[in-house]
């Protein structure tokens, strides 16, 4: 997070005496930083209970072989124990290299990777476009704005309900291609047409965000900048790539990692479009998902090793860019 | 691109259209006619875009047989609002109405309380840990649910959780929390450090200072964090499905699809249904709207 280096000075940073011992030295930094303690502690307290520790029963139940069958579990008025074992990394190897993983993680992957590239791509060039037409002096953009955002506001299960309702066969978008001999494609059921129309639905539900995002920034670059690139001739062209670019520097890296985030892990729209069907169009997260709870018996630890790998992907990921805006941010000054 | 350094275009409440400016002979950055025209196009395009789905739930909800929507044309001829009538005094839509307000209103307010004094901690304060706990904030929003889900269907069990209000605002919280608390820090870098001195100077706590300073006016990211985090829980459907068990406690997302069973699909009820859910989301984001560009950026957009 570039955010996270700037911002306010710090209220205490540390003593520079000699270093005390450790007793003291925590004594001391408690009643220098306790008010941060006590304003920190029940995000910390939420995070630890209800984050880390089932963070760290998922990652012991990805070396077992746990199933809906093994768990401890009640039938009845019978408690049932836990009979699963403890089988090591046997989960993750059977995962990425067991017989027919090419069907069960790699091409979920590959679609996985080329989902989130596509939709961040659309959401951040239609979002940004949408954003420089908003932030020109133009009667009633203030309406424009409230009715664009719109889909943001609709709860995500109600507007992907109405979208299936309008890709079905008969739907409202077939009628109006077939009314313009258009080819109909069968967008739930063709393998191509189901990816097809879960980007196109993504995406209009990924697009407000970025755009009321990438808005604000917009009108945070300063006036003067545009006023100098004009007095230096600068074309609009110009100005965009060297004044509206930079400018949206630090709002651009944090909604497109938001947005990769997001688009990655993006469960609700693949799971209410599709349901339990289209095995093509399965990210990565709802296909974990579906073996966790989508069957029988419920493969709870080969889901939550999906999870396991799926969170590092995400880590490894950004770690990386923030590296790379860090040396972007070096070389530009 | 525009010259304008304000705030963002101010609207009259309660119209949504600009005020009006006083007239100006075109200056830099305003448009040609032609330009004017085709940004008119293009964002009136886009709104339409923006719409059509929506429209389309209102109209199909109001087709009385549930295969209408496969032909919209007939339901000019019989419109009615008998599947709201039905929706509203034959199924448990209030108890589920009442579930999902419950839930909702209790996450925004203490999800967004807690992560407002975090946001400031992290904001003002340099303790150590803070750096990990910035980390751990962006980390959270990583996690992908196959990972948390069955874990938390344990420990809720185990506390005795499942199937309770009480659980459900706690899952919730995991997810909008670290966001706001993320948000709240960018809205508080905004907001000069100046004011918590003078407070401090006035003799003012920390706690104080925050409560009585800077809350008042991080009104807008409050604003903008308190709409995220209803809308959040609001239209929630993985964990409510999975953790509400009796169907008087689930919440409207849940309770939706009751409707659309294997062997007979309601799709005219569940369109009113969508249309009734999306109203209070709708009217909380109107009020929040004028607020949404600046709460979202501040922060981020300073450097």
């Amino acid at each position: 997070m570039a955010v996270a280096v700037q911002g306010a000075p710090s209220k205490g940073s540390r003593a520079r005496e000699p270093r005390p011992g450790l007793v003291e030295r925590f004594k001391r930094s408690y009643s220098k930083h306790w008010y941060a303690y006590v304003m920190i502690a029940p995000v910390v307290l939420v995070l630890g209970v209800l984050v880390l520790y089932p963070l760290i029963e998922g990652i012991w139940l990805t070396l077992t072989d746990a199933t809906s069958l093994n768990s401890a579990r009640q039938i009845g008025v019978n408690k049932v124990p836990a009979s699963y074992n403890f089988i090591g990394l046997h989960n993750y190897a059977d995962i990425l290299w067991g017989p027919g993983s090419y069907d069960r993680f790699w091409s979920h992957f590959v679609w996985t990777i080329a989902w989130t590239v596509l939709c961040v791509c659309l959401h951040y060039s239609l979002g940004l476009g949408l954003a420089l037409l908003l932030n020109q002096k133009l009667r009633g953009r203030g309406a424009y704005r409230l009715l664009l955002i719109l889909p943001w506001a609709v709860p995500t299960f109600v507007t992907v309900f109405s979208w299936r309702l309008m890709l079905s066969d008969g739907g409202a978008v077939n009628t109006v291609l077939g009314a313009l001999h258009l080819p109909e494609p069968g967008w739930l059921d063709d393998p191509l047409g189901q990816k097809a129309a879960a980007i196109l639905v993504n995406t209009w539900v990924g697009v407000p965000f970025m755009m009321i995002s990438l808005l604000g920034g917009l009108q945070s670059i300063p006036a003067e900048l545009y006023e100098a690139a004009e007095m230096d001739g600068a074309t609009a062209w110009q100005q965009f790539r060297h004044v509206t670019l930079p400018g949206l520097r630090t709002v651009s890296s944090t909604v497109v990692l938001l947005g990769v985030i997001w688009t990655f892990n993006q469960f609700a729209v693949i799971f209410l479009l599709f349901g339990n069907g289209a095995p093509d169009a399965q990210l990565l997260v709802t296909w974990a998902y579906r073996l966790g709870f989508g069957q029988q018996p419920r493969d709870y630890a080969q889901s939550a090793a999906y999870g396991v790998i799926l969170l590092s992907i995400l880590i490894v990921f950004t770690s990386f860019y923030r590296r790379w805006l860090a040396r972007n941010e070096q070389a530009n000054g | 691109m525009s010259t304008t350094t304000d705030r963002p275009t101010i609207t009259v409440p309660g119209s949504g259209i600009p005020k009006a400016r006083p007239v100006k002979a075109r200056r830099r950055g305003e448009l040609s006619p032609l330009g004017k025209a085709l940004s008119h196009g293009a964002l009136t395009l886009a709104s339409l875009i923006a719409l059509f789905p929506v429209l389309w739930i209102v109209f199909i909800s109001l087709g009385p047989d549930k295969t209408d929507y496969l032909h919209p044309g007939a339901i000019l001829d019989k419109m009615t609002t008998s599947n709201y009538s039905t929706v509203l005094f034959d199924t448990d839509f209030f108890s589920w109405f009442g579930n999902a307000a419950l839930v909702s209103g209790v996450t925004t307010v203490v999800g967004v309380l807690i992560a407002a004094t975090t946001g400031y901690a992290v904001s003002r304060m340099r303790f150590p840990g803070h750096r990990p706990l910035m980390w751990s904030l962006l980390v959270t929003q990583m996690f992908p649910i196959a990972v948390l889900i069955v874990p938390m269907y344990t420990i809720l069990s185990t506390l005795g959780l499942l199937d309770s209000y009480v659980g459900l605002i706690l899952v919730y919280s995991t997810t909008t929390v670290p966001y706001c608390a993320w948000l709240l820090k960018g809205y508080f870098d905004t907001i000069p450090v100046e004011i918590d001195e003078a407070g401090r100077v006035d003799g003012l706590s920390p706690f104080g200072t925050f409560w009585r300073l800077v809350l008042p006016l991080a009104r807008p990211g409050l604003a903008v964090a308190a709409f995220y985090s209803f809308l959040t829980a609001w239209a929630e459907v993985a964990f409510a499905s999975t953790f509400m068990l009796s169907s008087d406690k689930y919440t409207l997302a849940v309770g939706l699809q009751t409707f659309v069973s294997e062997h007979d699909a309601q799709w005219n009820l569940m369109a009113a249904t969508a249309v009734l859910i999306a109203i209070p989301s709708s009217l909380l984001f109107y009020l929040v709207q004028r607020h949404l560009v600046t709460g979202l950026t501040a922060g981020a957009s300073k450097s």
